[in-house]
């Protein structure tokens, strides 16, 4: 056998294995991240969860951005420039959403990105903003802990959203001042932090004007037989009910405790707000319910009405809070983009930082120094399963 | 054979060209980080793939747990390493997650192992779920809500190494006296009982030396993407693992790669389709098992005896 041959074969599965990692590297492009500066268009990323999981709340918000998009650019864009977005689907995946928020940043150099809806997937891409200056902006991340780590502020991560315990001391503010309750029961979704955390600050602010929580009972999602909790909570004496929880087993307890005779007003977070709590609870036991939210379509404010005209015509149905935040939140980073000194990230992310009196459909909002809204809240009573009443509520 | 050229020398010598030209090229900008989290990405699969494909293609025993340890690998490298951010505290922690998982599939492997096929899968998708939902209800471990803000450690070289580290040693594994037991396992375990192989024994090791390299491919996950929650680690995380295996043919280390591979480059590719992703991916899918149900690479293996096979060849044909 030719003694060179097998060195010459040699070489070739060298090169072959070093090809294996050039292939990857045929993509990369060479100029500054995050700046549009001498383009005739504003490039933004989307970056929502589209499949998989949690893809009703991505799309949804989807829907509000590309509302929000068109009308931008009907109006002629923002200082002059058209706004071009990016779109990506993180598959609910969180990893992916990390992914993908590089390659908005690093390939497509976008100068802001909106998205993901949920908070887990929403901090995965709060790194990479940091890393890149780029701000990253979630209209529904509401997990207490998201714009804020241990060490301080997370500077290019924003929300239009309020957060958990925000919610559940302004229903347990609702309860002892406008409903005069002095004692309550809290009856919880375990499986959940939301549940958990909302339930906590309840108790806490409930505590502070005097009120008693004379029981707690827990359930767990998926639950569906709900007679034994209720059955102990109806021997006790409470003014109110506070249930924390999503709307599937909320439906189902609310519906159980009528039928047992608890007629105290109940009270919930924006987990409610489905049509499918009308379904699960029947109209006849979704009397003296109470829920707080991010808005109300019985709004009267003219930018509320104009919203949800606007968004009948061209979907043809009710938006829901999703697409309200995300309608607000394409407009939020639309508003800093057009007040920032350059077309980059870092001089969008201040723009956003010192927002004030922003006019969102979900309220007027101002970005407080942990990049939080401080922004109204809305409770919505329910009557016969319809929501009769709003009350805004300012933090 | 050449004398001057060992294969072993040969392996290094690529070995260490692919490192040092992509290490060339990150840091001269040619790969940015999209790219390198794209290559994060394929080699944590790598590793995920080669370790099941050790219990699943090697032995024949069918999990679907692999998800499970990775989880307690991702946990244990973000806890030590949320505490301790050094290097050391990072190496640590991996080399620690591994031996957990190492340990855990040990002690489910040892009264599951009896089960044969589908009861086995069931057993070990049960295991899997069992570590989830304890990592859901520990305080510790946050709940629901995970892990956030955990340091990157992970760069080039620490992937190189964990990468081309696990599939060498699983694939010299493989051609050690336990490793050949597990073949002759896979291929009639009553016969390889009757030659005196220890069946249960041999098994436990293919499921304690995978459940291993799982965690430490969880390790480097947690280490490179900031963020954990225990759902990331549910069935459908097994299921990903798995069709890479399927793809790239059980029995085969080097198809493991390859698939690995080829998924995230077509996943890639998919991404500037968000509202078709899914439905192309799945396509293709169901493409490649029509016409390769044997996966890509059946059992067969691509190695540098493959290439001395086809380069001479080639050079008679166009001689």
């Amino acid at each position: 056998m030719n003694t060179t041959q097998p060195i010459l074969r040699r070489v070739c599965v060298g090169l072959i294995a070093a090809a294996l990692g050039l292939s990857l590297a045929g993509c990369g492009t060479n100029t500054d991240p995050g700046s549009n500066e001498g383009t005739d268009t504003i490039k933004i990323g989307v970056n929502y969860e589209q499949s998989g999981a949690v893809a009703t709340y991505g799309s949804d918000s989807v829907d509000g951005i590309m509302m929000a998009v068109d009308e931008v650019n009907a109006a002629g864009g923002i200082n002059g420039k058209q706004v071009e977005i990016v779109k990506y689907d993180t598959k609910s995946d969180t990893a992916e959403a990390t992914t993908l928020a590089t390659k908005l940043m690093v390939q497509d150099k976008v100068v802001a990105i909106l998205g993901p809806a949920t908070s887990g997937s929403f901090m995965a891409t709060i790194p990479v903003a940091n890393q890149n200056k780029v701000p990253v902006v979630s209209g529904s991340a509401t997990a207490d802990k998201v714009t804020v780590s241990d060490s301080g502020v997370q500077e290019y991560a924003f929300r239009t959203c309020f957060n958990d315990s925000f919610q559940g001391t302004a229903m347990a503010n609702y309860a002892s001042k406008t409903l005069d309750a002095k004692s309550a029961i809290i009856i919880k979704d375990n499986s959940s932090d939301y549940a958990k955390g909302l339930a906590e600050n309840f108790t806490a602010t409930f505590t502070a004007h005097g009120g008693t929580i004379v029981g707690e009972e827990a359930y767990v999602a998926g639950d569906t037989d709900f007679n034994a909790i209720l059955t102990r909570a109806r021997g006790l004496e409470f003014d109110v009910v506070y249930l924390p929880g999503y709307y599937q087993e909320a439906g189902l307890i609310i519906k159980a405790a009528r039928e047992l005779g608890i007629n105290q007003p109940i009270l919930g977070p924006d987990g409610f707000d489905s049509p499918d709590l009308l379904n699960l609870g029947g109209a006849d036991a979704l009397n003296n319910v109470f829920f707080t939210n991010h808005y109300s379509s019985l709004d009267e404010d003219p930018k509320v009405i104009e919203f949800i005209a606007a968004f009948q015509a061209k979907y043809s149905k009710e938006p829901n809070a999703f697409n309200a935040l995300g309608y607000d939140t394409a407009n939020f980073v639309f508003d800093a983009v057009s007040r920032a000194t350059e077309a980059n990230g870092e001089a969008i992310k201040d723009a956003l930082a010192s927002t004030k009196n922003f006019p969102a459909v979900t309220g007027t909002l101002s970005v407080d120094e942990n990049h939080n809204p401080i922004k109204a809240i809305v409770v919505i009573g329910l009557e016969n399963g319809i929501q009769a009443s709003s009350e805004k509520i300012s933090s | 054979m050449n004398t001057r050229f060992p294969s072993w020398l040969i392996k290094v010598v690529a070995l260490l060209m692919t490192y040092l030209i992509v290490f060339a090229l990150i840091s001269a900008g040619a790969i940015d980080d999209y790219v390198l989290i794209t290559m994060v990405t394929i080699c944590i699969n790598i590793i995920l793939a080669t370790s099941l494909n050790l219990i699943t293609g090697f032995t024949g025993q069918f999990s679907l747990g692999h998800a499970g340890f990775m989880a307690i690998g991702a946990y244990t490298t973000a806890l030590i390493t949320m505490r301790f951010p050094s290097i050391w505290a990072f190496l640590g922690g991996v080399l620690l997650g591994a031996i957990i998982a190492a340990i855990v599939g040990f002690l489910i492997g040892l009264p599951t192992l009896r089960l044969r096929g589908d009861y086995l899968a069931i057993a070990t998708l049960g295991m899997a779920e069992i570590i989830r939902v304890l990592l859901l209800n520990f305080e510790f471990t946050n709940g629901a809500a995970g892990l956030s803000g955990i340091p990157r450690n992970v760069d080039w070289t620490w992937l190189f190494v964990f990468t081309a580290g696990s599939v060498l040693l699983i694939s010299n594994f493989l051609k050690s006296i336990p490793g050949r037991d597990l073949i002759a396992i896979r291929e009639d375990e009553i016969a390889a009982s009757s030659i005196g192989i220890n069946a249960v024994r041999a098994k436990t090791l293919a499921f304690v030396v995978g459940a291993f390299f799982g965690g430490l491919a969880g390790g480097l996950y947690s280490a490179y993407f900031y963020f954990i929650k225990p759902d990331l680690f549910g069935f459908l995380k097994s299921i990903d693992i798995l069709i890479i295996v399927v793809l790239g043919g059980l029995g085969s280390l080097s198809g493991s790669v390859i698939a690995a591979i080829l998924l995230a480059l077509i996943s890639t590719w998919l991404q500037d389709f968000p509202e078709m992703r899914m439905i192309i991916y799945g396509l293709i899918l169901v493409v490649i098992m029509v016409f390769r149900p044997q996966g890509l690479l059946g059992d067969r293996e691509l190695s540098m005896d493959t290439f001395k096979r086809i380069v001479p060849r080639r050079r008679k044909g166009t001689s």
